[in-house]
């Protein structure tokens, strides 16, 4: 008998999530869409003033694409339950955190990734300076993983209800304010010429706690959630 | 494979149930299922067929009773990988197709020796749909994609929950011919089902379920 090892089990889920996202471009456009929609009638709502727009730039950016991200969120295990490839998961010799891990990784790569290459076209339309941008997309580079991960095991907590949505994004809400507040505050220390470094590591620490302990609830959750 | 002692069962249930809000889903089963046996689970609908299965996979916890593995209590960690499950459900995903579905479930659960995708398809009798998404097959396509874990994937105890279901005459012979050789073997597995069936190898041992 020979057992598949961890990196082959990792590569084969990864690229398992990848290509079912592939055969459903249509859904990843969907964020993305959404988020250029709103940040487009920002400047026609508050009319065209290059100061206004600027100050409130960082802010709305960010609030869209973590806006974005809870659109896919609901669906991160559901057909995984729906259609049993969840216990043949659970039931796999492989560390069911790691291969969740995985699972959240393809998510963040298939919705959020999309999101952090539009940003900066994103940031232009309100006029954010320019120096301001790679400190914007920093902070997206640690604040959606952070959401991508706080969201699955919120997801995973709910898997076992009917019409989840509501609760989750109930619950959601209060973990995204702190992602959002030291994102926000590092984007407007920034644009002010101050040091930004300082709520960067906040999140960049949130990340490494979330990275670790995160699959682990996830895991626990949906065990739960299958025992039922 | 381990060599193991064929004194010592493979599975043994003693006292087993399962509990539901406090009541018991069945009444409390004993049995012991050793290598090269097959057991087929009968009972009526809702006797609770599904669950023990579930349970005995290790997606639902013991109730009642105890469950052992070669002699000891069961943990998941010690025989994950050893029991395949195969339930209502079929784990397959609608839009990949039965090979992509297959390589997947060999990347998780590892590989017999020797054995090939591919090779195994055609076995089943899906050749010419190997590249088709799941989403297009037939029912009875559907069944055979996931039975198709069965000749790939490395296993002793296999847990079929109506292998039978939505499978033409062939099909059924496919099946029966399968777990034929699984048991030869050296394999062990428990069957659920309604209908009558025959085996080649033998009569198989049966566990009356009762609500």
């Amino acid at each position: 008998m020979n057992r598949p090892g961890l990196l082959p089990a990792c590569t084969a889920m990864l690229r398992r999530d990848l290509t079912l996202a592939w055969r459903r471009r249509g859904d990843i456009a969907m964020p993305v869409l959404y988020a250029l929609i709103v940040t487009m009638l920002f400047p026609f709502a508050l009319g065209p003033e290059d100061t206004l727009l600027q100050r409130i730039a960082g802010g709305v950016v960010l609030v869209t694409v973590l806006l974005a991200m809870l659109l896919a969120l609901d669906a991160m295990f559901s057909s995984d339950i729906e259609d049993g490839s969840l216990e043949q998961l659970v039931l796999a010799p492989q560390p069911l955190a790691l291969m969740l891990g995985m699972k959240i990784l393809a998510h963040w790569i298939t919705t959020a990734l999309p999101l952090i290459v539009i940003a900066p076209l994103m940031a232009a339309m309100l006029h954010l300076p320019g120096v301001v941008i790679p400190v914007l997309l920093l902070a997206l580079l640690l604040a959606t993983p952070l959401l991508s991960l706080l969201g699955a095991v919120l997801v995973a907590l709910t898997a076992g209800t009917r019409r989840s949505g509501m609760l989750l994004a109930l619950m959601l809400l209060p973990l995204c304010v702190p992602a959002v507040i030291f994102a926000a505050g590092a984007v407007a220390a920034a644009q002010q010429g101050l040091p930004w470094l300082a709520p960067i590591s906040w999140l960049a620490a949130a990340l490494v706690l979330a990275v670790v302990l995160a699959p682990l609830a996830c895991a626990a959750a949906l065990r739960i959630a299958l025992d039922a | 494979m381990t060599a193991a002692n064929p004194a010592v069962p493979l599975l043994e249930a003693r006292a087993l149930s399962f509990l539901r809000q406090d009541e018991p889903v069945f009444a409390p089963l004993d049995f012991q299922l050793h290598a090269g046996e097959l057991a087929l689970v009968e009972g009526d609908n809702g006797s609770g067929k599904t669950t023990l299965l579930r349970m005995l996979a290790g997606l639902l916890h013991v109730g009642e009773g105890e469950l052992h593995w070669r002699g000891e209590p069961l943990q998941r960690d010690r025989c994950a990988g050893e029991i395949l499950f195969l339930g209502h459900q079929l784990g397959l995903k609608a839009d990949l197709s039965p090979r992509e579905n297959l390589q997947i479930a060999a990347g998780l659960h590892g590989c017999r020796d020797g054995a090939r995708v591919t090779a195994v398809l055609a076995e089943i009798g899906l050749r010419g749909y190997e590249d088709e998404p799941a989403r297009r097959l037939s029912a009875g396509q559907k069944k055979r994609a996931a039975l198709a874990r069965l000749l790939l994937l490395p296993a002793t105890l296999w847990l079929l929950d109506e292998p039978y279901a939505n499978l033409d005459r062939i099909g059924i012979a496919l099946v029966n011919d399968l777990l034929e050789k699984h048991t030869d073997a050296g394999g062990a597995a428990l069957v659920t089902s309604h209908g009558a069936v025959s085996f080649h190898g033998g009569e198989p041992r049966h566990i009356r379920m009762h609500a």
